[in-house]
């Protein structure tokens, strides 16, 4: 196996050996300092320095413990259900231009989203470091009721920062938190929305370093966090390859994910890095449309700048402050995106697409309809973007997903959107 | 001679710790935030921080975060803090900008560090630029001679304490206390963190974070180089019913902390 020439691969490798690459078509490895390329890196008050190297050491070192690396997956069988299935899906695919539609259904794992496979590895890493407090910021709340989750399970206490906006259109998601034993706390700061709930996180931490880890749930932040929630997320990329080539014979012609911060793309992207013939494809939140100026595509309608802690593409005026982002999807509702995506963004190696409220929710139907399953409404942007691909190569294409998370949160968002509430009507081309 | 050395050992001469007044441009106006200033400064404010007012304060605690919401809602710009700055400057006072690091990069990091020594700053305080990230800066501050400061912080190993004072000239900023501004009192942590700090660098060390009154500047001043005080003037401002009483009680309170640090 090519593992010698990637450091981060040492997570137990099952998939079939990937044909060989040019090297300059392969996404390295962050530099000592957690850069990918320019982007990534560090700046952050230096009271958070020492807790960072804390982090990146104790990640390092269970990294390479065989008995941490069996504690979690025994957790990800046992509690989250992995591996979760793939599921074919020709009804949706013959309106996505015949194409073979492939979904992985990280819907399906427990809590209800990717989220669980990157905070039950940091919840075990809290443990190692002897930290008895956990912390999270979540938009649409899938992260926050992930990381409540593994607290209750752990026994670790938990405060989840949550936008005062988010917190009122996911507010099933507030309930679920709550039940499971975690402090809810409304962030009122600015925007109200995911990155108002980071800021005041990251704020929690400067001040409660010694006792509380911060559990981010995506791929941002200061180094380590972008590399490490990747490599607990790598399962989905590992097992979808895998099982593509179980069902197919052959790899996908392209892999489609939503992309916020990123987590869930970088979870799927990975398994590919080493297969040029793969696409990755990521669909940022257009919102209502990036020449409108009001949506949430970093990369497609942003610029190179900092935010929480990284160097990335942000929204941002020309003085540097952080623009308000928008998106019908709150856990996409985010001025910024991780810093391994600006990376693949840059180099080629993936590319990155806007799509609106509107072809989202299109799609967001289009898969209730004729799938029978109700995806987050973060996940319509993915799968907008596969009825893109797929009309573009063809009834011959296979077109992998990543299915990031179920839409039972989302229910009364899109009752609202298509008017499904007794006594409301739908506005217009909406039905 | 920088002036930041000068304002030290002035200090130093009178036996006492230097006085530190920060407030964030354009609150409650640009020209409001210069009339503040000016009586922090008259009323015995020997080194003033400007705040640069941005979107995403991470390490600022509700008083701070409050204000610069504020300026920002009234459209100040990276041009109005410079601006400030040099209105500032000509009080004699040495000034300095702190700014988170985005702004400054977004401006052009040569071009910032040219501009604010043209309006006659002398320096500019980097809360979250850390010495890995700051090589560009580093570069661009020699070149239009000023200072650039660094933080230390009572979690800094004393290896990590040699690489911030390694590249920090002027003064180095001690944060008191694990935390963000205005909320907590100046901690058990600050004297042993200035002690640290001390043998490690010829540059005076200023204890900033958590100083609010006389009583504090005079403990603060026992210890070390300079007592840094922000989120108090700050509350100032945001409590006055109307802004010339803020302004009035920016000058009462400055002239407090200038008899703590004189303080014996």
């Amino acid at each position: 196996m090519a593992d010698s020439a990637h450091p981060w691969k040492t997570l137990p490798m099952t998939a079939t050996p990937s044909t060989e690459t040019p090297a300059a078509a392969r996404p390295s490895s962050p530099d000592a300092s957690g850069h990918f390329g320019r982007f990534g890196g560090r700046f952050v008050p230096e009271a958070l320095i020492v807790a960072l190297d804390e982090l990146d050491a104790h990640f390092r070192a269970a990294q390479t413990d065989p008995a941490f690396q069996a504690e979690l997956e025994h957790l990800l069988t046992t509690y989250t259900g992995r591996p979760s299935p793939l599921t074919e899906c020709a009804r949706f695919g013959a309106e996505a231009g015949g194409a073979q539609v492939l979904l992985k259904r990280e819907d399906l794992n427990h809590t209800g989203s990717h989220k669980i496979n990157n905070v039950l590895g940091q919840a075990l890493l809290t443990v190692r470091m002897g930290k008895t407090r956990v912390i999270a910021e979540t938009g649409a709340g899938q992260h926050g009721v992930a990381t409540a989750t593994a607290a209750a399970l752990f026994g670790l206490e938990c405060v989840v920062y949550m936008g005062e906006e988010d917190t009122r259109r996911q507010a099933l998601n507030v309930a679920r938190m709550r039940l499971l034993g975690a402090e809810v706390v409304p962030v009122t700061a600015g925007s109200r929305t995911l990155k108002d709930a980071m800021n005041e996180a990251m704020r929690d931490w400067v001040t409660n370093v010694d006792s509380t880890h911060y559990i981010i749930g995506t791929v941002a932040g200061p180094a380590p966090f972008p590399e490490m929630v990747r490599e607990f997320h790598r399962v989905i990329g590992r097992e979808s390859r895998e099982q593509v080539l179980a069902l197919t014979g052959r790899l996908p012609d392209a892999v489609a994910a939503c992309v916020g911060g990123g987590s869930n793309a970088i979870g799927i992207f990975s398994g590919f890095y080493d297969d040029p013939s793969v696409r990755l494809c990521g669909y940022e939140a257009g919102g209502d449309g990036v020449d409108t100026g009001r949506h949430a595509a970093a990369i497609t309608g942003g610029s190179v700048g900092v935010l929480h802690g990284q160097r990335s593409f942000v929204l941002q005026d020309d003085d540097g402050q952080t623009v308000e982002s928008h998106s019908i999807s709150a856990g996409l509702d985010y001025p910024g995106v991780g810093p391994e995506h600006a990376f693949l963004a840059e180099t080629g190696r993936a590319t990155y697409e806007a799509v609106t409220d509107v072809e989202a929710m299109d799609a967001f139907r289009l898969l209730c309809r004729t799938e029978g399953i109700i995806p987050a409404i973060e996940t319509a942007h993915a799968l907008a973007g596969a009825l893109r691909l797929g009309r573009e190569l063809g009834p011959d294409a296979i077109v992998l997903v990543n299915c990031s998370g179920r839409g039972d949160k989302d229910v009364e968002t899109a009752s609202r959107w298509f008017g499904l509430m007794e006594g409301e009507r739908a506005p217009e081309g909406r039905v | 001679m920088s002036s930041l050395h000068e304002a030290f050992a002035a200090a130093k001469a009178e036996d006492r710790a230097a006085l530190v007044g920060y407030l964030p441009a354009g609150f409650p106006t640009v020209d409001g935030a210069v009339d503040a200033i000016r009586v922090m400064v008259e009323n015995g404010v020997d080194i003033v921080e400007i705040g640069l007012p941005y979107s995403d304060p991470l390490m600022d605690g509700p008083t701070i975060q409050a204000a610069v919401d504020a300026a920002l809602r009234g459209g100040v710009t990276t041009k109005d803090v410079l601006a400030t700055a040099e209105a500032v400057a000509r009080t004699g006072a040495p000034t300095l900008v702190m700014t988170y690091w985005n702004p400054v990069e977004r401006y052009g990091t040569e071009r910032f560090a040219r501009d604010l020594a043209s309006a006659g700053g002398i320096g500019v305080i980097t809360p979250d630029l850390t010495p890995e990230e700051a090589g560009p800066w580093i570069e661009a501050s020699d070149v239009a001679g000023i200072d650039r400061v660094f933080l230390v912080a009572p979690s800094s190993s004393d290896e990590r304490i040699d690489v911030v004072c390694g590249i920090t000239t002027g003064f180095v900023y001690a944060a008191s206390l694990m935390g963000v501004t205005g909320v907590k009192s100046v901690s058990s942590a600050a004297p042993e963190l200035v002690a640290r700090t001390r043998p490690r660098t010829p540059l005076p060390v200023a204890v900033g974070l958590g100083v609010s009154t006389a009583d504090q500047a005079a403990d603060v001043a026992q210890y070390a180089d300079g007592v840094i005080v922000g989120s108090a003037f700050v509350k100032q401002l945001l409590e006055a019913p109307t802004p010339a009483e803020g302004v009035a009680a920016v000058g009462r309170l400055a002239a407090e902390l200038a008899e703590g640090v004189r303080r014996r």
